[in-house]
């Protein structure tokens, strides 16, 4: 039996708003804001037999993608070595190892088997990000972890409900293990809460349509999704692409960590190639392999917006395993900055090398950080200890539609910045300013959009700053003769002094008092073609706009500007001419 | 006293036509018209409206309008220059956002802020987060300020300090300094329309406001003056996005509130219908040639939220109807995928070049073209186009554009474009009903726009919904809600506290502060009411969390226990979730005061005179259409259905301005206001 394409569609949507609905679920009923407002997780459905991915809700950070069909994976096969508990309807496992298929440990991920007739046809699975798993920091971003044991609570696939009754004793572990944990009830239940609602949903479209349709529906779908991204690929030409992509360091030894790519294209099919990348690291910068191929499959969804996310449409994307570099870290490596921070680097190393071959889909580099500045300490107005995430955007890349965005979120994210006025109720802190980062997008035909410079001081009590940022060292690189946006910046000033990290953009645990301030720049994005060639008239607009100053404009762009910010073009004329011979 | 406001003109002004309810108590008659929108200056159709409905304007008692001018100015970036003066080291909140991106996946995009970086000026000023003050107003940099945005040509002034909703003092301050400068009166001051905290949010909806008000104003002035030259002797009201009007001479003030008057209306309309028909609980459905409106009444109450987006990084933060725009209008092109799989929306044909069977040079298969082939439109619609497409013109397209790749002939790619539309149209009304906590099975749909009536049995089907209801002149339903419109004022306050430390007298006296305040604007408006009634809420969470769960109370007098209990109940309600280990924090304080007006009779929509005495001799022919499978069906024409009609599918109704299919299975009554109700199923 083959089923008509107009079914096919229809399933299609039907699991897509399973998943869609699950997430809905989660993020109204959680209690982490990194969950309710910024979206810090993912629901999907997965295959019986290997765990692959089905379908994944619209909504769910991009960062998981294809994570949890490895997780999905490694708990089935546990299931059958006998290394995890066998299954019965109404349990949800947990799980947040990342070298069992994860990220970070603050990824918490729940699993549920789906039951028709006694068998199991699939799984549903949602991970969503724990405001705190234990460990050496709140929070749990330590930039000078060297073990995962410093990192937090690490949990095995143990089912923490029993036949849909949640087991206290397991739960009592995990409270014990993590801070704040009286509020995390609230988000076992709605992650929980979220996968019962996908099984009801599911539950409909199989009795409607039949469990055998749906399967056959799933599997003819997983052919089509790879046959879309295969067309997409015959867009590249037969080649090899590579490109370099520096992490500023591992937080503990201050070397930049090097992904080396080498893309070949054969005609429907990508292979990604690590060989040559940096030694696993001593600090938290290592990346779980499901967190690196997720990272390449994130990347290709950005330039390939249009295939919808199944397990179909990564087939075609071929990844040699990087043993033996920091991509594909092993137990004990720490992995905290995994998910924030390598993954973007990653995923930019994918653009770069692409743009060339894409360069209408394309951008330049993004700023590719998601700037986690954490202040802890004890607000003594209030009595209480406190700890503040400041997590920032960045100039995006230029492109060849126009300039990249100012302020845009990190590529592995699409969470909202919390507003100044809500940081400072909460927070003992002033912001001195927030602004837009003038000079920072880097030049080009079309510019990087602006990053973000902010200044914050500590109003009372004492406190300690940490840093998981990137690009301090490097900015994100331009394109097709752009330049690179400006790097990120970190000052610290303390009794009239001014202090830049040793490691520009990772520092942990720095000493503040009251008045102290921490003043940070975010990168702009990578400008995209030849700067010189950009129409005067918009760089006289930038300038008229404060963006960059008259200086810039000069030098970055080759455009002089008289009084009122009007071109000269005598002297533009003259000065490009200059440039281009010589 | 019972002539007074005899005459009520309901007009609103959409994208291509100004529609217009004329209804006559005394008489007991009702006068339509249909006009161009005329763009440049929306009174010009609006004149045009009145005199093709052959109106006295002398002797109408009162003009309720719904206008698009703050609209289309917001949609189209058409705003006044305006400068924004703000605190110092903060002038980019505007642009800088809440860091986003417009789209989940791609790193493209755009973003343009309200008001360039050249006209946002800083002064220093500073409050912290207690309200107290940090650095005091520099009020010589202040006037420096306002005389540069002065010399830069600046018409309309936004002031925006942070932390002016814990005290707004420096705003204050500065806002009279500016009254004593700036050449007019159009000056907005950030915590007046939200007094809430999010600077980037607070600070689009006041820049919002700002730059359309001169707009606004310029037109309500210009339209009010017209309409006395031509006699009329009152106020005009103007509709806003909570569905409640105001007074002509101060709708300027807050001009942002009418951003998305147009939906609101129709939705009030809906709800007016339905509380008519006894069907209070009604999910809207309008579904136009580009896009679907989809909103949520509850017991006669539209929902109405105060954190709507209007577009990309545009919230504007003030109480609105919670109108969501979804998914496919009659103009979405289907294609068939690299994948082989056929796909509906997102891209539209638009209004030019249209669907095919507008004859305006539309090439490609859309969902109003596939109605064309199965014969749910009136395909002798063709020929009013001249030298416009043939039915086997658009035949041809469907078979080699859908039909080839998919192997279907043109009538099954027709179908198949129909079922794929429909299914995703009903998954994005479900998704609307589930975010806002409701099961669509429990709701009536309400059909109305030109392109709603054709597809709404078979979404309610998808759904579960067991009704549908048409209203008799479903392609004048915003006009109509300017006439059945209340006068209508929310107020919010915050209160922040958890229950367990809140001290209940407060709450009690912010009730009563929010009922005086409400009843006093009602009254300084001079309609005649039939009541005035209050709408109690609170706005709570469990501690902890950031979302907020809209809890309505019966009364203004709540005890602790009682918002405590109730809270849990909606909260089960909505999640499924029982949290005793947590507690709970109230947040916000709500009341609506709401004047109703008379009631007006609908059942006038439909001119009793022209109603046959049965239903063989309302029909006006048949023809063949498809429901899995050609049926010969029957065509009535509603306006001559006589008014106990019963018509069992299949079946269609067509009148003016909209086409009602009523599937094979399907039931269709009239009720006393000529409302058409097809029951799913309900044919014997």
């Amino acid at each position: 039996m083959t089923i008509d394409p107009i079914t096919l569609t229809v399933i299609q949507s039907g699991l897509q708003q399973v998943c869609d609905e699950m997430d809905l679920t989660f993020s109204r009923a959680a209690f982490s804001p990194v969950i309710a407002e910024a979206n810090d997780r993912s629901d999907g459905i997965y295959s019986a037999v290997d765990g692959s991915l089905i379908s994944q809700g619209a909504t769910g950070l991009p960062v998981f993608v294809g994570t949890m069909q490895y997780s999905t994976r490694t708990l089935i096969e546990m299931i059958r070595d006998g290394k995890a508990r066998a299954p019965k309807p109404g349990d949800i496992y947990i799980v947040n190892d990342p070298y069992l298929g994860g990220t970070h440990l603050m990824d918490v991920r729940f699993a549920m088997p789906v039951y028709r007739r006694g068998e199991i046809f699939c799984w549903l699975s949602n991970t969503g990000h724990w405001p705190d798993t234990g460990g050496a920091v709140p929070g749990g971003f330590s930039a000078s972890a060297t073990a995962v044991e410093q990192e937090g609570l690490r949990l095995p696939p143990v089912k923490l409900f029993k036949e849909g009754k949640l087991d206290d004793e397991i739960y009592a572990i995990i409270c014990s293990n993590i801070r704040v944990a009286d509020q995390r009830i609230g988000d076992v239940k709605a992650q929980a809460a979220a996968l019962l609602v996908g099984e009801q949903r599911l539950n409909r479209i199989l009795d409607r349509y039949g469990d055998h349709v749906v399967k056959e529906a799933i599997s003819e779908l997983r052919t089509r999704a790879a046959e879309q991204m295969r067309a997409n690929i015959k867009l590249i030409p037969n080649g090899t692409y590579t490109s370099v992509a520096y992490v500023d360091s591992d937080g503990v030894v201050n070397e930049p960590l090097e992904i080396r790519l080498k893309i070949t294209a054969t005609d429907d099919e990508l292979e990604f190639d690590f060989t040559g990348s940096s030694k696993p690291c001593m600090g938290p910068m290592n990346s779980v392999l499901a967190t690196t191929l997720s990272s390449v499959y994130l990347a290709m969804r950005h330039i390939f917006p249009d295939v919808p996310i199944s397990a179909g449409a990564f087939e075609p994307l071929k990844v040699i395993r990087p043993e033996g570099t920091f991509l594909d870290a092993q137990y004990p490596r720490p992995v905290s900055g995994c998910a924030a921070e390598v993954s973007q680097r990653i995923a930019e190393a994918v653009f770069s090398a692409l743009v060339e071959a894409l360069p209408d889909r394309v951008t330049a580099a993004p700023a590719g950080s998601s700037g986690n500045f954490a202040l802890g300490g004890h607000d003594p107005l209030r009595e209480r200890g406190y700890v503040m995430y400041q997590i920032s955007g960045g100039g995006y890349g230029g492109n060849a539609d126009h300039d990249g965005l100012a302020n845009g979120c990190s590529t592995i994210g699409i969470s909202k910045a919390p507003p100044v006025e809500i940081m400072e109720q909460q927070f003992p802190v002033l912001y001195r300013r927030y602004a837009l980062r003038e000079g920072s997008g880097g030049a080009g035909l079309h510019r990087g959009g602006f990053g973000l410079d902010y200044e914050v001081e500590l109003l009372r009590g004492e406190a300690t700053a940490s840093f998981v940022m990137d690009h301090g060292r490097f900015g994100p690189p331009g394109a097709l003769g752009g330049r690179d946006g400006k790097p990120n910046s970190v000052e610290i000033r303390k009794g009239g002094q001014t202090i830049v990290p040793e490691h520009l953009s990772k520092a942990q645990d720095i000493p503040l008092r009251a008045g102290d301030r921490v003043r940070v720049g975010t990168p702009g994005g990578g400008g995209y073609g030849d700067p010189y060639k950009r129409d005067p008239a918009l760089v006289a607009e930038d300038v008229r706009l404060g963006r960059y100053t008259q200086d810039e404009a000069r030098s970055y762009f080759g455009v002089a500007l008289g009084q009122d910010n009007w071109p000269d073009d005598d002297e533009t004329n003259r000065l490009r001419l200059a440039a281009s011979k010589g | 006293m019972s002539v007074e406001q005899s005459q009520v003109a309901g007009i609103d002004v959409g994208g291509t036509f100004t529609d217009l309810v004329l209804f006559d108590a005394e008489n007991r008659t009702v006068r339509l018209a249909k006009t161009p929108t005329t763009l440049d200056n929306q009174a010009g159709g609006v004149l045009n409206a009145l005199d093709a409905a052959e109106a006295d304007i002398a002797a109408l008692d009162l003009i309720v309008h719904g206008t698009t001018t703050t609209t289309n100015a917001v949609l189209e970036r058409n705003l006044c220059r305006t400068g924004m003066i703000t605190t110092e080291g903060f002038r980019d909140i505007l642009e800088l956002g809440r860091r986003t991106r417009p789209q989940a996946y791609g790193m493209k995009g755009e973003f343009k802020p309200i008001i360039p970086r050249d006209l946002r000026l800083e002064v220093p000023e500073r409050m912290n987060a207690f309200g107290e003050e940090i650095t005091p107003l520099d009020e010589t940099a202040l006037a420096a300020a306002i005389k540069t945005l002065i010399d830069d040509d600046c018409e309309a002034l936004v002031i925006h300090f942070l932390h002016s909703y814990a005290n707004p003092a420096h705003e204050l301050r500065a806002a009279e300094i500016a009254r004593d400068l700036w050449p007019n009166g159009n000056i907005t001051i950030g915590h007046a329309l939200l007094s809430e905290s999010r600077e980037f949010e607070r600070g689009v909806t006041a820049a919002v406001n700002a730059s359309v008000q001169p707009l606004l104003r310029r037109y309500v002035e210009r339209l009010a003056d017209t309409l006395a030259e031509r006699g009329f002797k009152h106020d005009i009201l103007v509709m806003n996005g909570n569905g409640g009007m105001v007074s002509a001479r101060h709708v300027s003030v807050e001009a942002a509130k009418t951003v998305m008057s147009g939906p609101a209306s129709g939705v009030m309309a809906a709800a007016y219908t339905g509380r008519r028909a006894n069907i209070k609980n009604l999910i809207t459905y309008d579904m136009g040639g580009t896009s679907t409106d989809v909103a949520l009444i509850r017991n006669a109450e539209p929902a109405v939220s105060s954190e709507i987006e209007v577009e990309y990084a545009m919230p504007i933060h003030v109480p609105m109807v919670d109108v969501r725009t979804v998914g496919a209008g009659g103009g979405s092109i289907a294609k068939v995928t690299a994948a082989g799989l056929l796909q509906v929306g997102p891209e539209s044909a638009g209004a030019t070049p249209g669907p095919i069977c507008y004859g305006r040079g539309g090439e490609l298969p859309t969902i109003s073209d596939a109605n064309m082939l199965l014969g749910r439109l009136n395909p002798a619609r063709l020929n009013s186009v001249p030298g416009g497409p043939s039915l086997e013109d658009i035949a041809k397209v469907f078979e080699e554009k859908l039909g080839k790749p998919l192997g279907l002939d043109a009538t099954q790619a027709a179908a198949a474009v129909i079922r794929i539309a429909n299914a995703r149209m009903a998954d994005a009304v479900r998704m609307v009903s589930v975010s806002l906590g409701e099961d669509p099975r429990d709701f009536a749909l309400f059909a109305f726009g030109g392109a709603g009536p054709l597809h709404s049995t078979a979404i309610a089907r998808e759904l579960g919904i067991p009704k549908v209801l048409t209203p008799s002149r479903p392609g004048i339903t915003n006009a109509l809600g300017c006439v059945v419109a209340d006068l209508r004022h929310d107020f919010v306050n915050t209160v922040n506290r958890p229950l367990h430390m809140l001290d209940i007298d407060t709450v009690h006296a912010l009730f009563a502060e929010q009922i005086t305040e409400g009843h006093r604007l009602i009254a300084k408006e001079k309609i005649k009411l039939s009541a005035t009634q209050e709408i109690y809420s609170v706005d709570m969470q469990f501690i902890g969390q950031t979302h907020l769960l809209r809890v309505p109370l019966p009364g203004p007098k709540p005890t602790i226990e009682d918002l405590q209990s109730r809270f849990e109940k909606a909260y089960f309600d909505r999640f499924q979730v029982e949290l005793p280990e947590i507690r709970a924090n109230l947040v916000n304080v709500n009341t609506s005061v709401i004047g109703r007006r008379p009631e007006i009779d609908l059942s006038l929509l439909i001119d009793a005179a022209e109603r046959k005495p049965t239903l063989a001799d309302a029909k006006t022919g048949s023809r063949r259409v498809w429901f899995d499978g050609w049926h010969e069906t029957p065509i009535y024409w509603r306006d001559h259905l006589p008014a106990d009609a019963t018509i069992d599918g299949p079946a269609i109704v067509e009148q003016m301005d909209t086409t009602i299919i009523i599937e094979p299975g399907d039931r269709a009554e009239q009720d006393h206001d000529g409302n058409i109700i097809i029951v799913l199923g309900g044919a014997k």
